[in-house]
């Protein structure tokens, strides 16, 4: 079993099969409209060759989580707190030399759009060879090798003349295939892919998923695959982190989560998804009103004003406590488990089909 | 309200029938020129985003249009609203010939085709307020509503689910999904006969998506208006369209009800599409993975003959020579067309993997050695 199905009696430790553990990371930027509480108290643990699914609305914090891990904020403009452990190196208050030698090398990041990741200024194969310079110190000559190998690797045909082709002239999945050999170059420990395929057609997301998975077996990397999309999700990853506004709403084993779920914004997330097999006469169930804006987040839970099911909740405590988030396989609700068992039984079962 | 001065009846008439098409489209085609060469600059290609497409869109009926970016179906949107010239071929709405037909004869059209834009933050004038942008249609087109065109609005602005005392906000105080309600108000405020939905809800949010299709499901049953749904959501599509249209590089490959297309679909790259649709169900049976190979071609030189040839795994030299005719194939229901030599059988199942992209079949042959 995988750290995060823990059962509760184990406390949340860093244990040493956790590749990558993140204890109560808190992420602030100050803007001029006042502080925005982008993540706050998120945990997690992702295993080596385990793939770790987030999936979140946009502004849920699911992005900037992830950037935090790769000391990817500006300290002027942000403040992270807590603790991220990358193979036992502590990086929150890493310097910014020590990030260097880990960004690209043990840890690497896929991005979502493929030609604004890209520099139009160098060729592809310059930008997928520097890494591989930088941290091993091997030669151009090396280095360019190397890199027609892993654009041979994930796909790109005639990756020799290739490699002296321009961003421009590749087409998205191309691209977004080299931005894959780029950050696999180093043969990373931990690999970061952000909406990786939300840029691309169905056709080509389903390559690319493919080749992720493939790579991943023969690399043997962790992966934290962040969408919105849970067809995706449920494709690649092994386990599932629900965001909502800054927080881990839910989490568990993918197949638990998307089987029974326990929080009221995952069924919501699910009844409101049409299903190439769902049945067509049922309207869709959308989760009411809109995210909530975080510079001024809603007291308790803050799913609590699109939640349907806050009055079965007593004395108010939706609006006025947060719910927290136990360890293992669980969500931050404050509904008690019968009554989530049958509301899930008697109203969201049969909106899935 | 506005004087029906097409189509004198039809309101409320829901169901599909075959009958008199209210749009129908014969061998639309769109070249964009692209020039180059010095001194002079010349034309010396095209981009031919639409190729000879040809639909229907029957009274009161939602026909979806699915395919891959770049194939064409926003073109087709867009000529079918005539907010672009047609370099070939016909549209006919309401059995009036309308393919270039200038300002004056298009005026009284013009307020029945409406359309929803994909992005609703740059498809709002920031410096008007909502009451203005909703009314506006209306005093283009001279139109006064018993009551006045704010009491209209007013009213616009209740059935899509937003408050009416929001007559005088701006667009920037609206989150997307709301914003995109203010478009589907805009487009309704002429009781249009057919609206063009461009990507809909591409823009918006998982959970926000659902509340968008609901309210134009609802404008289309209780107002019985006609709708070209666009979009490249298979899921979305099945639930939204009656019948649906598959487009691929300029083309329609596939046209068909929906239960035909996703249940008996004929042509390969239909086949393909719905197979790589990720599914939000882990224990889902395991469908037949098709990996194509590589992207869209480039429709500046679309390939000879049949256009998907070069990604499929039927090829012949038949398909390279020769272009399939859009036909109803034998044994496919009344209505079900493809554009195939080679069609598949009509199921979902093939019982067996087509991997043609040969970086994974690399990866996956090496994997399958190891065990």
């Amino acid at each position: 079993m995988t750290t995060l199905t823990k059962t509760e009696d184990t406390p949340a430790p860093t244990g040493p099969e956790a590749f990558l553990s993140v204890r109560d990371l808190r992420v602030r930027f100050s803007t001029e409209d006042g502080v925005v509480n982008a993540v706050s108290g998120l945990s997690f643990d992702v295993e080596r060759g385990k793939t770790l699914g987030i999936v979140g609305e946009s502004g849920s914090g699911k992005s900037v989580t992830n950037l935090a891990v790769l000391g990817l904020h500006n300290p002027k403009s942000s403040a992270v707190e807590g603790e991220i452990i990358l193979d036992g190196q502590e990086l929150v208050s890493a310097s910014e030399k020590e990030m260097e030698k880990i960004r690209g090398n043990k840890a690497a990041m896929i991005f979502q759009d493929p030609l604004t990741a890209l520099s139009p200024y160098y060729t592809v194969g310059r930008q997928i060879a520097e890494p591989f310079m930088k941290h091993t110190g091997a030669s151009k000559k090396e280095a360019k090798a190397r890199a027609i190998e892993m654009l041979d690797k994930v796909g790109i045909p005639q990756p020799a003349t290739r490699f002296n082709d321009y961003p421009h002239q590749f087409s998205g999945g191309m691209r977004q295939r080299a931005m894959i050999a780029m950050a696999l170059i180093c043969d990373p420990d931990l690999l970061i892919a952000d909406e990786p395929t939300t840029a691309l057609d169905v056709t080509v997301q389903a390559q690319i998923l493919d080749l992720l998975k493939d790579l991943q077996q023969e690399f043997g990397s962790a992966i934290i695959f962040i969408t919105h999309d849970l067809g995706v999700i449920a494709n690649m990853a092994d386990d599932l982190l629900v965001m909502y506004g800054g927080r881990a709403v839910e989490r568990g084993s993918v197949r638990e989560v998307l089987q029974t779920p326990k929080h009221p914004y995952t069924w919501g997330l699910l009844s409101s998804m049409p299903r190439l097999g769902g049945d067509l006469d049922e309207p869709l169930v959308p989760i009411p009103g809109s995210p909530p804006s975080l510079l001024n987040p809603p007291p308790g839970c803050a799913f609590h004003p699109r939640c349907a099911f806050t009055d079965e909740v007593n004395g108010g405590l939706c609006s006025s406590e947060k719910p927290l988030l136990a360890t293992g396989r669980a969500a931050a609700c404050h509904l008690s488990a019968e009554q989530k068992q049958t509301i899930f039984i008697d109203q969201i079962k049969p909106r899935l089909g | 309200m506005s004087k029906n001065v097409t189509l004198p009846h039809q309101q409320g008439s829901t169901d599909a029938g075959p009958g008199e098409p209210l749009l129908s489209v014969e061998g639309l085609e769109k070249h964009f020129p692209i020039y180059g060469g010095f001194p002079f600059r010349k034309q010396v290609g095209a981009v031919k985003a639409v190729d000879g497409v040809d639909l229907q869109i029957y009274p009161g009926e939602a026909l979806g249009v699915v395919g891959e970016s770049g194939c064409g179906k926003s073109t087709t949107g867009r000529l079918v609203t005539r907010l672009l010239e047609p370099t070939g071929g016909k549209i006919t709405y309401a059995g009036q010939d309308i393919t270039h037909a200038g300002r004056k004869q298009l005026a009284p059209i013009r307020s029945e085709i409406q359309m929803i834009f994909q992005d609703p933050f740059s498809s709002l004038n920031p410096r008007q307020t909502v009451g203005t942008i909703i009314k506006s249609p209306m005093e283009v087109n001279g139109i006064n509503p018993p009551g006045g065109r704010e009491t209209r609005v007013r009213e616009l602005l209740e059935t899509v689910g937003l408050n009416p005392e929001h007559y005088n906000r701006f667009p920037h105080e609206f989150s997307g999904g709301q914003r995109q309600r203010i478009g589907v108000a805009r487009a309704l405020a002429l009781e249009p006969k057919l609206i063009v939905a461009d990507e809909p809800v591409s823009a918006l949010d998982v959970s926000i998506q659902a509340q968008v299709v609901n309210l134009l499901q609802k404008v289309q049953s209780e107002l019985g208006i006609a709708f070209m749904f666009i979009a490249h959501d298979l899921a979305i599509v099945r639930h939204f369209s009656q019948r649906v249209a598959v487009m691929y590089l300029g083309k329609v490959v596939e046209v068909a009800d929906r239960d035909s297309l996703y249940t008996r679909p004929r042509h390969p790259y239909t086949h393909a599409l719905l197979s790589a649709v990720p599914e939000a169900d882990v224990d889902s049976a395991k469908k037949d993975r098709i990996r194509l190979s590589g992207d869209v071609p480039s429709p500046i030189m679309p390939p000879s003959g049949c256009r998907f040839r070069t990604r499929c795994w039927k090829a012949t030299e038949k398909c390279a020579s020769e272009d399939p005719p859009l036909v109803q194939i034998s044994g496919n229901r009344e209505g079900h067309l493809t554009a195939c030599h080679f069609p598949e059988e009509p199921t979902l199942s093939r019982g067996k993997d087509v991997v043609l992209d040969p970086a994974l079949a690399a990866l996956e042959d090496g994997h399958t050695a190891k065990d």
